[in-house]
């Protein structure tokens, strides 16, 4: 067990329990990669994280866990991005690899980077009341992620423990099991979970193991004839990003898109340029408090027909605006506290090839209230 | 023919809310599973049919088990439907 070496892939819901219970058992090496801060939120399920840690690096924090539990335990922190750029070399210095990620992206990337590798993957997931659990690339006749799910899904169809929520049993049964897949495989013991998938509704209290159909050979990635040899663009491919998180909007969208509260006060809303200022909140979010003259349009609802003409209405007539929503609502999918720009042409931020330009206000209704209106409600 | 259907990983939400159904086809005694599928898109989902079917199929993401294995062990799409049988229709979970 000490010559173990266990990557966990997200130091969240799952990662909490998987990381203390390998900790606990003695697994000699423990690599956690994860780019978010612990807050507040987080702490009724992610159990490895404590109130006197918010800020820190959520690996580091992660790391100090399993520090105080056994001091034997090597701990390796990879603070930074999972993606197609780091994963290879980073899984490749470990045996067994824990997808503990909150995305379907970082899933994708995962069973790739494992396939490539050669790694076996203990793959766990939940959502509210729900969860999944299966072992990928264990055995010759073992199914990959993707010889299951060959398709990603259609990027609105997917919900967010963020979003959705998820209750801290849930994440602490399904890691806990993950633990379990993890040093059944490390012991070389009977009964590994490759091939089924184990169905846990912990609302109906009913666990359900099925069978899964075999490794098909015509599999893009752990077939044949395999069309990928190496790691590809997670994101493009799902249409949907690394990260759930919502404060990173700097990682997905061009910093020149980004403004920020004060700049965004000063220039255009004091001096009343034209723009439209779309606030992306819930509706009724959006009820309860809102800046003067902006409009909603919930993001889940950016990309209807109806709100597309109106937003067309507001400003000329311009054809692009379509596609553009279309990549916006794809990129901002998550990003709940978000207000959105749409300048006319006339605009001090014009783009040359469009005279429509959509930006990002950097911090939202919390900058707003931090910078601009202290007396703004914050909840 | 009697078919017991059961929705899970969220999937309920689409079909009234409710995890277990059963559908009952009396002058049936087969059927093919696309068939059921549409057949459950047109009269049971109230609004976003497409969260369900895509291309005349189950759209990607949505695991299949036909009496708890998976469909692809049994054809898939293409599956013949027979009395008795138990649809699982499981909504792939990303979160953690």
């Amino acid at each position: 067990m000490l010559k173990a070496k266990v990557l966990i892939v997200g130091a969240g819901g799952l990662g909490c329990p998987v990381a203390l219970y390998l900790a606990c058992a003695g697994v000699g090496t423990i690599g956690i990669v994860d780019y978010d801060a612990v807050e507040l939120g987080n702490l009724h399920r992610q159990v490895g994280h404590t109130e006197s840690r918010q800020g820190v690096s959520k690996a580091e924090s992660l790391a100090m866990s399993i520090k105080e539990r056994n001091s034997d335990i090597q701990t390796i922190v990879h603070e930074t991005m999972f993606t197609s750029d780091t994963a290879m070399e980073i899984v490749q210095h470990y045996d067994i690899v824990i997808d503990a990620s909150d995305n379907v992206a970082t899933r994708y990337l995962c069973n790739d980077c494992c396939i490539l590798a050669g790694k076996p993957l203990v793959s766990g997931s939940a959502l509210k009341w729900d969860g999944q659990l299966t072992v990928y690339n264990y055995g010759p006749t073992c199914p990959c992620y993707r010889c299951i799910f060959p398709t990603p899904p259609p990027a609105d169809t997917v919900t967010k423990c963020s979003d959705g929520g998820v209750l801290g049993p849930i994440v602490g049964v399904i890691g806990s099991m993950q633990a379990l897949e993890a040093i059944k495989i490390i012991s070389k013991v009977d009964g590994v979970l490759a091939g089924r998938l184990v169905i846990y509704d912990g609302q109906q209290a009913t666990f359900k193991t099925v069978r899964l159909r075999t490794r098909r050979p015509n599999c893009v990635v752990c077939g044949d004839a395999p069309t990928i040899t190496q790691l590809i663009d997670y994101t493009q491919f799902c249409q949907s990003p690394y990260s759930e998180s919502s404060g990173k909007a700097a990682d997905r969208i061009d910093t020149n898109l980004i403004v920020s509260c004060k700049d965004y006060h000063q220039h255009v809303y004091t001096t009343n340029s034209p723009h439209i200022l779309l606030d992306v909140r819930p509706k009724i979010q959006f009820d309860i408090c809102s800046i003067p003259n902006s409009i909603n349009i919930p993001v889940d609802e950016l990309n209807k027909s109806d709100n597309i003409n109106k937003i067309d209405q507001l400003i000329s007539h311009d054809s692009s605006l379509p596609s553009m929503l279309q990549k916006l609502t794809n990129q901002y999918h998550h990003l709940i506290l978000l207000l959105i720009l749409i300048f006319h042409s006339d605009c001090m931020y014009r783009e040359k090839e469009s005279n429509v330009v959509i930006k990002h206000i950097r911090d939202g209704l919390l900058g707003w209230s931090d910078d601009i209106d202290p007396s703004f409600p914050i909840y | 023919m009697k078919v017991k259907i059961e929705m899970t990983g969220g999937l309920e939400i689409l079909f009234k809310n409710q995890k277990n159904h059963t559908y009952e086809f009396k002058d049936r005694d087969t059927m093919p599973l696309r068939e059921l599928v549409v057949w459950m898109r047109d009269t049971q989902i109230q609004e976003r049919p497409e969260l369900f079917v895509e291309d005349s199929t189950v759209r990607p993401g949505i695991l299949v088990l036909i009496n708890d294995a998976d469909w692809e062990l049994d054809g898939g799409i293409e599956y013949i439907v027979e009395d008795g049988d138990t649809l699982s229709f499981i909504s792939t979970l990303h979160g953690g």
